[in-house]
């Protein structure tokens, strides 16, 4: 069957997001977080885009699961997840119908136009979209100071220690 | 509807969105809030590419792409560091607990 391998990429991508959600460890839900990037970058992949799958996949997989894992570390697994503060019930069926009326939405645009732009996304970043690369660089400045904060052991000035 | 790969893949955005915002709904542990807004934005880089395959214009669907995966790195680590230190800070991640201390 065509296209059988997108089915099986994208219900594994599901299966692990939903897991993701109702684990109740946080560290199990980092895993199955690395899980969706792994499987959506193989996607993407498959679309034509391999720059972005090979970022998705070192960023998604990698930076960000060291990262949750290092702060999961740092704070401990305190926490059971408490009951939602919206019933589960509630939340399901307000997603249901939501997500019912975006593909409504997208579905009848669906049909491939023929190639008009270059494929390449080093010509367009460098060429086209050089703002997006400024932003992208002042975003990582600002990663670079959430890093920091991260990392700082400093107690904020008149709170007293919480925990051991 | 046919099973075409192209329905496939909007199907795969539209669940995986959908999963991403049921999760946003009824997490209250800010560590998972961060995950969770990590799905969402798997999905909206799917969607981007996807959108670019089927515009023609690949290369711009793949350049959007680029910027929303470095934009949410950065909200993922400022979220965590926020985190840490609210969880220094109150003992706490749970939400609506946070909200209602004084300090």
């Amino acid at each position: 069957m065509v296209g059988m391998e997108y089915l099986l990429l994208l219900l594994g991508a599901i299966f692990c997001a939903y897991r993701a959600i109702v684990s109740k460890k946080i560290l199990s839900s980092t895993i199955y977080l690395a899980c969706i990037s792994a499987l959506v970058s193989a996607v993407l992949y498959l679309l034509g885009a391999p720059q972005v799958a090979v970022m998705e996949l070192s960023v998604g997989a990698g930076l960000v699961t060291v990262l949750l894992v290092y702060a999961v570390s740092v704070v401990g697994e305190d926490a059971l997840d408490p009951a939602s503060v919206i019933p589960k019930p509630l939340a399901f069926v307000v997603v249901g119908l939501v997500a019912a009326f975006l593909g409504w939405m997208i579905y009848p645009s669906i049909q491939i136009a023929p190639e008009t732009g270059p494929v390449d996304l080093a010509s367009v970043l460098w060429q086209s979209r050089v703002l997006d690369v400024w932003i992208q660089i002042v975003l990582i400045f600002s990663g670079v100071m959430g890093v920091l904060g991260l990392l700082s052991e400093r107690m904020p000035e008149g709170s007293k220690e919480t925990h051991s | 509807m046919s099973l075409t790969p192209l329905n496939i893949v909007l199907f795969g955005i539209v669940a995986l969105f959908g999963v991403g915002f049921y999760g946003l709904l009824i997490t209250r542990n800010l560590i998972k809030f961060v995950m969770v807004l990590q799905i969402l934005i798997k999905g909206v880089v799917l969607a981007l590419v996807f959108a670019g395959k089927l515009s023609g214009n690949l290369g711009l669907g793949q350049s959007t792409a680029a910027t929303v995966i470095v934009a949410d790195t950065i909200v993922a680590v400022v979220g965590l560091a926020l985190a840490v230190q609210v969880r220094r800070r109150f003992g706490t991640l749970d939400v609506p607990k946070i909200s209602t201390l004084r300090g």
